[in-house]
């Protein structure tokens, strides 16, 4: 088709194809913003598969993620080093699976694991409280928050044992129609 | 098949501890004998558990460590404050539990996903119900220790599922690599492996692989076809326009407001179809070939409101077009003139191409809106908003990124959750009866008022028209000038739209008054009254149109009297928008800003209706006007960039509950249902039964429009007796009345039968749901057993 780029070799843009939601044109694009945060030290060129990381500090002030109130989470929830920071495979991956084209099981496979703070594979309730209070940035009062807590707990648990499994918030989430289109960030 | 009950607890021997629980070897013997179990289980139990525990003993600790990375944060302190007391053995042994490695354990994942891609592989998604034993616990059914990817090691499970990918067809194995869990580059390697098998299966095959060009050509032309989709793919998503707009959009107003801008794009699409349609088989031809008419009126501004004057005889109309056989040298009438021997590229039947292109577009507009429909409706069914577990997870909306938008919807998501506790607390104290009937009354009168004014507004439209009619004959017996006469044509599209655009904050005021329950019914109960307002005003200007008593009713060629007058409701409606848009919000906003420092919202409902019935102006009048889906796209691109400048300057995001997903559905289905349903009748009954006018357009003459389709089919019978089987076909099928009856049946039968389907699946989740309870209480009850039985050990040790 006469691209001219450079920066990646046409197998590593298939590849990119075949294992995410984006076009060759959004591939680049992403490179282009993720050279954009930190120009010296991502290179441009990524024949050779550079191993780049960015920290978790440049990636949460990107405009997309600046005023989520889950950014830390999201982002490690991507990462493969257990710090937070992000290689190049991981930022594409985690905007391939917040984009609109992902199906529903795989976003809910990584909102559980940005939900579970305590990496536990359980939604617990101090987990639920921290959510609660990201939403809220502290507006209700501790009472309404362990009222609520204790509410998604009893509607949502099935098996009994006052805490969310992946199993349950995979069902409570296939009756929710919004949240494919609410668990979505455009890039 | 009875056995003894063997329960011997396999004892992984690798250096992998990805925790495999000590599971029996047999489950129906288990089963079986489970009264023996219940006797024997302690010293079974604890006899396997000291096995285990001396195999554990004899590693190193360091290999107790997993070796994935992701599983290193084990929740041993996290464990310890949820079951004080319980030992560090038995917390390991939990820890390596299923349910807890699941996600974190990259072998945990590709074991799952084996069994998925082995599940795919033999089509069979879940037991059949006849093989479905009632006593069978469904954890251990179909578990089959030998074939359990789960034992083995990393490098064999990844292995197994390479070889499992292999064995998919492309399209899935394409698929299950899009949704594996894993990460990007793990995903790579793991597509370079099994393009690197297949490279080495398609070599070894080649000796087997024929050596025609046939199967090669095959093979190349698949792998030219994929490298093709995915160019096409890549250019149709650069061809979306309004990329940046739509995201600036949604980042300042979230998913609702951008609902409405997506709706506008889909009728977009819907017109920019039917105006291919009939610009490539009626208009261009046309154009090409026009037939011999009058000088027109020269060309006045005024025509682009009233379309008449110069827009009388042209393009835009019904009238222009003839009902001859273009490019046809044997011109019927000519008489004595011999036809050339040799025949005419291609003579073209313009009445045949003007009724089947109106019918192709209806039918392409048909299928593109049910399969929008089927889309959408598969992404929101589901159960109602007052689920607080479901508010919690999935009401944060993720695309909104300015900061003023985040922190107002902070705002409001604290508003919903305290409404809905609210909801919760009051629902448990119910409403005295006297409160009761006061609401019942409160209703019943504004539902009285709604429907009072709908029939109010219709008889003025009756009126109005039948006084504007007198009027005009009056100024044309007068003969006074151009100007006033077609002045007099826009009073009636005027005050239509005037209603179409007051009614409505009508009954916003009277749905602030009846204080509904929930905000959701009172949108719901809004958008159904404008929605019985416009449907009542349309059928009846309908029915004035199709019955001629009123409208049109001197004209001589009355269709292009109808088309006209379908040109101006709709060019009425655009102004009317423009000026809601103006007053609505501009002014309003100044108004509010003075007032109450705050900005008004964007009424969603109301303007996704207004869209609905300009669109449904353009469906109805598609016969009489075929130029007009591309005034309607016209309408709808400047439409989209007012809004959208009106939307960013005057406007906040909205502070209601919007379930953007659901309202979508409900928007698609109605544009589909009520509106495009009620045009088709209309065409339906136009082309059947309506006798066309005598001196123009392309029907001029005949009884009604569908005859000359069917003197077309005879011609056709008459030509060429080898076609008999096209004539019967049409006689039998599509005049048969009893066709209509036979599928009406068969398409009842068919619902009925998903339904009975529906709810025999509802009763299954019943059940499962209760088997789940008890799944998890036999989880707690081992849990304690496991950990009294440790306890017992470290009291005896």
């Amino acid at each position: 088709m006469g691209n001219k780029q450079t920066i990646f070799t046409d197998e590593q843009l298939d590849a990119y194809q075949d294992c995410t939601f984006f076009t060759r044109k959004e591939i680049l694009r992403l490179h282009g913003r993720y050279h954009e945060m930190a120009p010296n030290v991502v290179p441009m060129d990524y024949t050779k598969d550079p191993d780049v990381k960015l920290p978790m500090q440049l990636i949460i002030n990107m405009p997309e993620l600046k005023e989520n109130p889950f950014k830390e989470r999201i982002v490690s929830s991507f990462s493969e080093d257990g710090e937070g920071s992000l290689s190049f495979n991981d930022f594409v991956d985690m905007f391939s699976v917040l984009s609109e084209m992902a199906p529903r099981e795989l976003k809910a496979i990584y909102a559980f694991k940005i939900y579970d703070f305590n990496t536990d594979n359980f939604i617990c309730k101090a987990d639920l409280e921290q959510t609660l209070n990201k939403l809220t940035r502290e507006e209700l009062t501790a009472e309404e928050i362990t009222l609520v807590c204790e509410k998604v707990i009893e509607e949502a648990d099935m098996d009994g044992d006052g805490k969310l499994g992946f199993a349950d918030f995979e069902n409570m989430i296939s009756k929710a129609p919004d949240f494919l289109s609410t668990f979505h960030i455009r890039i | 098949m009875s056995q003894l009950p063997s329960i011997t607890l396999h004892v992984p021997e690798g250096t992998e501890s990805d925790g495999q629980e000590p599971s029996p070897d047999n489950e129906r013997a288990l089963h079986t004998s489970f009264h023996q179990l219940i006797l024997e289980q302690s010293s079974l139990i604890e006899a396997g558990l000291e096995l285990e525990m001396k195999e554990r003993d004899r590693e190193s600790p360091a290999c107790l460590a997993p070796p994935d990375a992701c599983a290193a944060a084990w929740p041993e302190p996290g464990q310890g404050e949820q079951c004080p007391g319980y030992s560090s053995a038995s917390l390991q042994i939990l820890a390596s539990m299923p349910s807890r490695t699941i996600g974190r354990s990259l072998g945990a994942i590709i074991s799952q996903y084996c069994n998925r891609t082995a599940r795919l592989r033999r089509r069979s998604s879940r037991p059949p119900l006849q093989q479905l034993c009632r006593a069978a616990r469904p954890s251990l059914r179909q578990y089959d220790l030998d074939a359990d990817p789960a034992r083995a090691t990393l490098e064999d499970k990844w292995s197994l599922l390479v070889k499992e990918l292999l064995s998919l067809s492309p399209y899935q194995r394409s698929q299950m690599l899009l949704t594996l869990p894993i990460s990007l580059a793990e995903k790579r390697t793991l597509r370079r492996q099994v393009n690197r098998q297949r490279g080495l299966l398609r070599q070894r095959a080649q000796h087997w692989a024929p050596s025609s060009p046939c199967g090669w050509s095959i093979v190349y032309v698949g792998l030219g076809c994929r490298g093709l989709w995915y160019r096409l793919l890549s250019l149709l998503r650069t061809a979306q326009p309004w990329h940046y707009t739509l995201k600036q959009i949604s980042g300042r107003f979230g998913s609702s407001v951008l609902s409405y801008f997506l709706f506008l794009k889909t009728l977009l699409m819907f017109n920019f179809f039917s105006f291919l349609i009939l610009l490539a088989f009626v208009v261009v031809l046309q154009a090409v070939y026009p037939p011999t008419s009058a000088s027109p009126p020269p060309f006045t501004g005024l025509e682009l409101l009233t379309g008449a004057g110069y827009f009388t005889h042209s393009l835009l109309y019904y009238g222009y077009y003839s009902n001859v056989t273009l490019n046809d040298p044997c011109t019927p009438g000519s008489k004595g003139s011999a036809c050339p021997p040799a025949a005419p590229p291609f003579p073209y039947n313009m009445p045949l191409a003007y009724l089947f292109s109106v019918g192709v577009s209806f039918l392409v507009t048909c299928i593109l809106l049910v399969y929008c429909v089927s889309c959408s409706f598969r992404e929101s069914v589901g159960s109602s908003m007052g689920d607080l577990a479901v508010k919690v997870f999935c009401a944060w909306d993720f695309k909104v990124i300015q900061r003023r938008s985040v922190k107002l919807q902070c705002e409001n998501f604290c508003t919903q959750l305290k409404e809905l506790l609210a909801e919760q607390r009051s629902r448990s104290h119910s409403q005295s009866l006297c409160q009761r009937l006061r609401h019942c009354i409160v209703v019943l009168l504004a539902w009285t008022v709604a429907l009072g004014s709908v029939l109010g507004c219709t008889l003025a439209v009756h009126h109005l028209s039948k006084h504007m009619h007198v009027v005009q004959q009056e100024q044309r017996a007068q003969g006074s000038g151009r100007w006033q006469q077609e002045a007099i044509l826009l009073v009636l599209p005027l005050v239509v739209s005037l209603l179409n655009a007051l009614m409505p904050h009508l009954y916003n005021l009277l749905a602030m008054w009846e204080k509904q329950d929930s905000p959701v019914t009172q949108v719901y109960v809004a958008i159904c009254r404008n929605l019985i307002l416009k449907m009542v005003v349309l059928s009846l200007l309908c029915f004035q149109w199709l019955s001629r008593s009123v409208v049109c009713s001197t004209e001589e060629c009355w269709e292009t009297c109808v088309g006209q007058d379908l040109y101006r409701f709709v060019v009425m409606d655009f102004i009317f928008t423009l000026l809601d848009t103006l007053f609505g919000e501009l002014v309003w906003r100044l108004i509010l800003e003075k007032r109450l420092r705050q900005r008004p919202e964007f009424d969603i409902a109301r303007n996704v209706l207004e869209l609905i019935y300009g669109q449904t102006l353009t469906w109805l009048g598609i016969l009489f006007a075929p130029l007009l889906p591309a005034v309607q796209m016209l309408k709808l691109l400047l439409l989209f960039y007012i809004k959208k400048t009106s939307l960013m300057r005057n406007c906040q995001s909205p502070s209601k509950p919007w379930q953007a997903s659901h309202m979508s559905t409900i928007f698609i289905t109605l544009l589909c249902f009520p509106f495009f349903l009620g045009a088709t009748i209309f065409l339906s009954y136009t082309i059947w039964s309506v006798q066309p006018s005598e001196t123009c357009g392309p029907f001029r003459g005949l009884e009604t429009i569908y005859k000359s389709g069917k003197s077309w089919v005879l011609v056709l019978q008459k030509s060429n007796p080898n076609i008999t089987w096209f004539a019967w076909v049409h006689q039998h099928l599509v005049e048969n009345t009893f066709l209509l009856f036979f599928t009406s049946g068969a398409l009842l039968a068919v619902i009925y039968f998903y339904i009975q389907v529906v709810r025999g699946q509802q009763r299954v989740i019943c059940l499962l749901r209760e088997q789940i309870a008890k799944e998890g209480e036999d989880k707690i009850f081992l849990m304690q057993k496991l950990h009294s039985v440790y306890e017992q050990r470290e009291r005896r040790a």
